[in-house]
């Protein structure tokens, strides 16, 4: 008895982590209950994805590396979850994965949108340091690699629950057109991007999906670093970047519904 | 029977002995998908493992504690913990040889590194107790995150890391020690089941600690565990049954978890909490048959299979398993035994 009672006097907790899926179909889908995790949460289209989600009715768990950061964004976003995190640290991840699992009671997004640019200021790839080079492999390639995997079997159990399944790996046309300077940066967004492609063709049949979604120029503090100098008129708003994954992951998710409600 | 002592959860020459009716033999554990029927149905705990050993001290003496969180009533975002506690030293020495607890009273406080519980109460034993954490849930799983360890075995040689306690399938953090029958299991052998023709579902199960070192202690394992079993792994079940096809629990949890929901003789979606023990007196409503892994005689693991077979089956396991060199304890050897063998 003694649980019962003090379960029901702890507000900030949800009622229970472990309902069956509460999710209506309607042609405006609904992203009520969708559990989404975010990294990078804090700034730029980290940050836009969180509120956009988090408005939108998701249960948002994010990731970021400053602390104080962290517990900012989560106070003025009730319900938030706030991690603080390095995706690039080996010894982060599992904790990380353990405080999503347990915050949201499993997993059905995971959005890896941390990201690093390597060198800054940017530089040709023959004046890079090695350590700059494997420091945006680990933040934008590594990282998300064990992220995913760390998280999988959350968003294959979400799968098999007949829920939405879903990975997003926040990409660049840098990882398709060679940028001078851009090199650290567009080789490990050139390779996520393919491990994405790999990722999706394996986890196909255990209904999860790995999409690479380029989110374009936008105006960013990862961009500030990249480009002090460009014009903010010239950038897309982070929120209108945040809209269109939104609106790719929705989509995904009202033809899981549909899929369900005809089979 | 000698303890597997390195983390590897799928060693190459992994081996499962298959105790079926009328058939006895020994293969290479990769091959459970052949062992398997097409039509059969293998279910498995997703539950992730805690970093459940919290190193502290208690406060109105000063004394140096290690609590191992022990089990939980309920899988919602709880702060209340069961925990056994230890006096100074880690797992490399027994139990006998650590000082004992200082006795604990409802009220006291432990501090273990961010995390500050409360003693509401001890569960009849000087080592057991009722605890409360401070702060919301996300502090509290914050705290065990970054403060915890995985709970260490003194048969293995290095710490065991978090990643060595979680199986491919863990998802949520519930489990006190790993579910470790499941660590046979990796993604290509799941493609390979389906491949087969043999269904797959899972169940959240908060498997208990094994063991305490403390025979007194241990006499009460395992523990009451709270469970999650989806709907959609009841259909599954559902399905096998009426197709005449085998329900293969991975592990003991599993057997546990799924007897526990169908004791009215129908299984139900949802949580619960296993209080049982399952023994040679449980009749098995839904599990035709465990893989688990080597259990010695005496050990609950063990006891439980007594629900499956009956004793000469069980030691000639045992005899088997003895000639046949099979590795004992989390990493070690696998075996299947189906219910009904004579």
């Amino acid at each position: 008895m003694l649980f019962l009672v003090a379960l029901g006097t702890d507000s900030e907790a949800p009622e229970n982590n472990f309902e069956e899926p509460n999710m209506t179909t309607s042609t405006l889908p609904s992203l009520d209950g969708l559990r989404v995790a975010i990294t990078g949460g804090t700034s730029g289209l980290g940050l836009a994805l969180v509120e956009l989600l988090h408005e939108r009715g998701a249960a948002v768990a994010f990731v970021a590396r400053g602390e104080e950061r962290v517990r900012e964004v989560a106070g003025g976003l009730p319900g938030t979850h706030g991690i603080a995190g390095d995706v690039s640290a080996k010894n982060d991840i599992h904790p990380m994965a353990l405080r999503i699992n347990a915050a949201l009671g499993g997993l059905d997004v995971l959005i890896n949108n941390a990201s690093s640019l390597g060198p800054v200021p940017l530089a040709l790839l023959a004046d890079t340091d090695c350590e700059d080079f494997e420091d945006a492999l680990a933040t934008n390639l590594v990282g998300p690699f064990r992220l995913t995997k760390a998280l999988l079997g959350a968003l294959a159990s979400a799968a098999r629950q007949e829920r939405p399944a879903v990975v997003v790996n926040i990409t660049s046309d840098a990882a398709v057109t060679p940028y001078p300077s851009w090199g650290a940066y567009g080789a490990s967004k050139a390779a996520l991007t393919h491990m994405s492609a790999i990722w999706d063709a394996e986890l196909a049949p255990h209904g999860v999906r790995v999409l690479a979604i380029d989110p374009g120029d936008m105006d960013t503090p990862l961009h500030a670093q990249a480009v002090p100098d460009a014009d903010p008129a010239d950038l897309k708003q982070p929120a209108v970047s945040a809209a269109e994954i939104v609106e790719r992951v929705a989509a995904l998710v009202t033809e899981r519904r549909t899929a369900d409600a005809t089979r | 029977m000698q303890p597997a002592d390195t983390p590897t959860q799928r060693p190459p020459d992994a081996r499962l002995l298959v105790i079926t009716d009328g058939d006895l033999r020994h293969v290479s554990r990769e091959r459970l998908a052949e062992v398997l029927a097409p039509g059969d149905l293998l279910v498995a705990n997703d539950a992730a493992t805690l970093p459940a050993s919290l190193a502290g001290v208690h406060v109105e003496t000063g004394a140096t504690v290690e609590v191992r969180l022990a089990g939980r009533r309920s899988l919602a975002p709880v702060r209340e913990f069961t925990a056994v506690v230890f006096g100074a030293g880690d797992h490399r020495s027994r139990t006998e040889d650590r000082p004992p607890p200082p006795i604990l009273e409802p009220g006291d406080t432990l501090q273990l590194g961010p995390l500050t519980a409360t003693v509401q109460q001890r569960v009849g034993h000087p080592r057991l107790v009722e605890l409360v954490f401070a702060g919301s849930a996300d502090e509290v799983w914050a705290g065990i995150a970054s403060h915890g360890k995985p709970i260490q075995y003194a048969y293995m040689p290095r710490p065991l890391a978090l990643w060595d306690v979680w199986t491919h399938l863990a998802a949520v953090p519930a489990a006190f020690e790993p579910p470790s029958a499941g660590f046979l299991l990796d993604w290509g052998m799941l493609a390979e089941l389906a491949g087969r023709g043999v269904d797959f579902a899972t169940l959240t199960h908060a498997a208990g600690i094994s063991s305490t070192g403390d025979p007194e202690l241990d006499a009460r394992l395992p523990l009451d565990e709270p469970y999650h079993i989806p709907a959609a792994t009841v259909d599954a079940v559902t399905a096998v049954k009426s197709r005449g096809g085998r329900v293969v629990a991975l592990g003991t949890t599993v057997t546990r978890a799924l007897e526990d929901a169908a004791r009215d003789g129908r299984l139900h979606p949802g949580s619960g909490l296993a209080t049982r023990r399952l023994g040679p007196d449980t009749p098995l409503r839904v599990v035709d048959a465990i893989v688990t892994g080597v259990h010695e005689p005496g050990d609950s693991h063990y006891e439980l299979l007594r629900a499956f077979a009956d004793e000469p089956v069980l030691r000639q396991m045992t005899a088997e398993l003895e000639q046949g060199g099979y590795r004992s304890h989390e990493f070690g050897d696998s075996v299947l035994l189906e219910r009904g063998v004579s």
